[in-house]
Parts: structure tokens; sequence; C-alpha cells
């Protein structure tokens, strides 16, 4: 199946790197200090996400105000851990590793017939819970690492991994997540190898979710920026196919970036017409 | 002879006018202190920009304690401020309030509310329904007559005939209050909504020969960063500084009723606008139409 089209997504994706730090610099310094905190917390899992949200939040509030936390579970890779690491020791900041293993395994022993699948949803809403009560006992912010690419193909877990309270990269495409990674130094290695959730060994997103990052998200900006037709899309040479199964995966998730449905009865319901900016809580 | 004209690049907090308004005290006061005859505020600089169902919560009537302190600071400087505007029969204008000699002098109700993409305003705002140009006091320095100026808020800009109304009408500055966002941010573009309005500002004073004062503002609100960039335009589309970083700040610029009177000379644009032709095409179409 052939997804590549004309425009390449390196060129139609290119972004300002110095321009878009410094929006994003500016956003977590001021969102985060907006509401009364200093620091975040984050899960590092060695991959280029994380990574580039730690490097940001390092550049916004110092490094000794973001707290990186590594979350292994046993069947993890070992190098997903030192890849961490080295984040951690390229920025200065003092990582918390904290092994998910005893709580997952001891779950699913009541459970022993649970896919990798239902798995994999447990250890990232573990993590979640972690990083909330890390949130809690450090008074600190928890900085997102989901970019622009996962959330519309819902490939993240709900109340997992998609949670923050805050994300930077959530309108970057992952090819310009990689950019913006090499604008910033991140250690080569970290950048190049494949992306993985890591949730299970051999793990790749690429292979799981049966396209290339930089065709998908060529495919993704002429459809959701550009807001081009599937017949516009197929005349700029992609592939029907593909514009069907990535059409079908951004909307068959869309729960997934919603807020849940409140079944309406007054007059004034939460988030219908009950519209408030975040921002008044502060 | 010049006159000196300040531009109070601020980061309004949302939705707490309480706040903000001891931070317009304190840009009017350094504004006088820079001998500025003049100070323009960002489009809802008291209030902040994406306030939803805040709106009526913060809206101020034209006699408000609010609006009465800021006109008692503007005695010697002159000020355009933004804030919601609240009449008797509870509708809600975005507005841009302009206060000298210690009162209201003049209100501009914006027209044009972007309802589309991240902006939702004919939601909550009701539309304004002119455009007058009127005389700005200006009473430091001895120009040869009044100036006179026309706001357009923002959106009001992006509608050519919003800016031509105003120059019918004889406009020597455009003061032009924004809250426009960062939105595209393409590699060699810079931003590209900062592009748009470089193009826009510059033509428009070119085409109409006369200054434009745009005042944009910073700050995040809910996630959105807004670019500042504020500038003024000279007569002849040229900026007179460079764009102001994205930071609060107050600028200061020269401006020259000489100016405008050798570029009026050098490009009789306003002197041979056919204005009958204009008004006997619209009358044309409109009839055709009925």
């Amino acid at each position: 199946m052939s997804t590549t089209p004309k425009p390449t997504a390196f060129d139609t994706l290119a972004i300002d790197t110095e321009v878009v730090t410094e929006i994003l610099v500016g956003f977590l310094h001021d969102e985060v200090h907006k509401v009364g905190f200093d620091r975040v917390v984050l899960g590092l899992s060695g991959g280029v996400d994380s990574a580039l949200t730690a490097a940001l939040a390092c550049r916004a509030l110092g490094a000794d105000h973001v707290i990186p936390v590594i979350m292994p579970y046993r069947t993890s890779s070992p190098r997903s851990e030192a890849d961490a690491r080295h984040v951690c020791e390229a920025l200065g900041m003092t990582p918390t590793v904290s092994d998910i293993s005893p709580q997952i395994d001891a779950y699913f022993a009541a459970h022993p017939d649970a896919d990798r699948g239902r798995r994999g949803n447990k250890m990232a809403r573990e993590r979640m819970t972690i990083l909330y009560d890390f949130s809690w006992s450090h008074r600190a912010l928890v900085a997102g690492t989901s970019n622009k690419t996962e959330l519309l193909l819902g490939y993240g877990t709900i109340h997992g991994d998609m949670v923050s309270a805050l994300n930077p990269l959530g309108d970057l495409y992952k090819t310009q997540i990689f950019m913006l990674a090499r604008a910033l130094d991140l250690p080569v290695h970290i950048i190049d190898k494949p992306p993985s959730a890591d949730l299970w060994e051999g793990q790749s997103d690429e292979a799981e979710l049966g396209f290339g990052y930089a065709a998908v998200d060529n495919l993704l900006y002429h459809m959701v920026d550009e807001r081009r037709t599937p017949e516009e899309l197929a005349e700029l040479g992609f592939n029907c196919e593909f514009i069907d199964e990535v059409c079908q995966k951004v909307r068959v998730s869309q729960y997934k970036r919603r807020p849940p449905l409140i079944a309406k009865l007054g007059v004034r319901t939460i988030d219908r017409d009950f519209r408030y900016p975040r921002d008044w809580g502060n | 002879m010049t006159t000196v004209v300040a531009l109070a690049q601020v980061a309004p907090r949302l939705g707490d006018v309480e706040a903000n308004l001891p931070r317009h005290l304190e840009m009017i006061a350094e504004a006088a202190r820079g001998e500025a005859s003049l100070v323009v505020f960002p489009e809802l600089s008291l209030t902040g920009y994406f306030l939803k169902d805040l709106v009526p919560d913060v809206a101020l009537r034209r006699n408000s304690a609010e609006l009465q302190t800021l006109a008692a600071a503007c005695t010697d400087v002159d000020a355009l401020v933004g804030c919601v505007l609240e009449t008797d029969d509870s509708r809600f204008y975005n507005a841009a309030i302009y206060l000298s000699g210690g009162r209201v002098h003049h209100v501009h109700r914006k027209v044009y509310l972007p309802t589309y993409g991240l902006f939702d305003e004919a939601r909550y705002f009701a539309h304004g329904d002119s455009f007058r140009a009127f005389a700005a006091p200006l009473r430091k320095g001895e120009p040869l007559r009044p100036w006179r100026a026309g706001a357009l808020i923002c959106e009001d800009m992006w509608h050519p005939s919003a800016v031509t109304q105003l120059a019918r009408q004889g406009v020597d500055m455009f003061l032009c209050p924004s809250a426009s966002p960062v939105r595209g941010v393409g590699r060699g573009t810079a931003l590209g909504t900062a592009r748009s309005y470089d193009a826009m500002t510059r033509t428009y004073a070119a085409l109409f020969t006369a200054y434009l004062i745009h005042v944009n503002r910073v700050g995040y609100e809910d996630g959105v960063a807004f670019w500042g960039g504020s500038h003024i335009v000279g007569p002849d589309g040229l900026p007179l500084c460079e764009p102001a970083p994205r930071e609060e700040t107050l600028l200061f610029g020269r401006l020259e009723l000489a100016a405008l009177r050798r570029s009026r000379i050098a490009n009789p644009l306003l002197r041979d606008e056919r204005h009958d032709v204009n008004d006997a095409e619209t009358d044309r179409i409109r009839h055709a139409r009925n």
C-alpha cells in the first residue's frame, strides 16, 4: 500500500522551532505559576515525547523544579530506563524510580486471563495515579506528554497517559516532536530509536498502528488542519484505504478527547451552557 | 512639532478587573511621565479576552466607578482602554473607551465579532453598529490642529469597509487595539497571525495616508498565547519601530501632523477618492439585489 503523497511530511510540517520553543516554554511557565505552583511532575519513559516535555519544563521552571518519575514494569525494556536516566543526566534532573510491577501483578493475579491490551491500559492508569500522588505530595502539576498524532488517532489510554494538568505537546505532530527534539539537542539515540509505548516487550508504535508517523502526520495535517475532503486528499496522492482507515480512527476515538457525557436536565449544564474558562479558577 | 503616543502592551488577568485597573493606572502614569499625549491599551484590556460566561460578571457601565477612576487619571494624557460595556437594556459590548479630560470622550463598540475557529464572540457580545471618527484632544504639544482618530477593535480591521468608513470621516490615526492569538508556526513564516497583521497595518496606513497604532496583548489564557508585536505604522506605510517583543512593555512613538501633510501631498489618495462613484455603485448593487 503506497501512502507517500507528493508533498513530504517534512516540508508540510516544518515548524519554526525557535518560535515554538519560546511559546511552549512561556506556556509552561505562565500556566504553572498562574495557578500558584512552581513545579511539574512527569512520567519519563525514555522516549522522545516525555524527554521533550522534560526539556521544555526545565527551560521554563529550572531542572530542580521538574520531577521526573521513571515507572518501569518488570517486562519493560531495560534500555528504556537507561534512556530515561540519560535524559535526566543531560537535563540536570534527579529521577525517582517507582516500579509498578508489585501492584500490577497483585491485581492481575485475580485476572490471569487478561490480554495484553487490558494489562497495558492498567499499567498506563497505574502510572497516572502515581503521577497524581506525586502531584499532591510535591505540590507539582502533572505535565502531559501526548502528541497530536496519538491524541487524534486515539493511540493512548483514556484516563491513563492521556491525562495531565497541562500538555505542551498536544498540538505538535510526532514528526514535529522529532524536529523540536533535535533543535533542543536531546540525545540523538532517544530521537532516533523506534517509538514504543513499551507496554510489552518488542512493542512498536508504527507496527501496531500499521503505518509510519511521517505518512500519517502528513495525511492528518491535510485532513485536520487544512480540512481537505477525502477526494482532495486522494488527489494529493494519499491512498484511499489509508484515508478511510485514518478517518475512522480519528472518529471512533473522539470520546477519548472529550469529558464524560452529562445527562442534561437543568438550564445550565456543565460545559454545555455553563461555560467558563479554566483560568476563571485562578 | 511631534506628539508622543504610548502603546501599553499588557497581559491582563482574565476576569479580574480589580487586578487590571491598577495596572492601567500605572501605565497611564508612566506614559504621562514619558510625555505621551495618548496611551493605547489592547482589546478588553480591563478584563482579558476568553471570558465566556464571565462577560456579564465583569461588565462595566459607562458611569461605573472603575471607568470614572481611569478617567480621573486622564487629565494630562488621554487613554484608550478595552472593557465589556453594559447598556441600560442589558446588552454587553466589546468596547474601546477613549478617556480624556477626566471623562469618557468617545466609545467604539466592536462591530465585527469573530465567531469561528477558536473565537466565539457573537455568543456573548452584542454587535456594535457604527464607525465614528472623533477629535482626539491630545493636550500636550502644540499641534497645527486637533488630531482626528478612529478606533477599530481587532476583527473590525479585517473588514476594509470599516477602515474606509472611518477614513471618509477624516482620520489621522487609526487606533487598533487587539487580542490576537498565536496561530500557525510554520518554518520561515514567523507567526501566521503576526504576518497577516503586518501586511494589513502597512497597507491601511499607506492607502489611507494615516498613522496606524496597533496594540496587541501578550500573556496566555487557557493555553492560548497572544503574540504582542505592537507597533506604529506611518502614513507612508513604513513602521516607525520594530514590533514589540512578546512581553509586557510600554512603547513610545512620535507622530507629526506635518508628516501626514507631506504624505498626502506626495500621495493624494484621499483627495482623489471618488466617494460619489462608490456611493452610486453601492446604490446600484443594492437595487439590483432587491
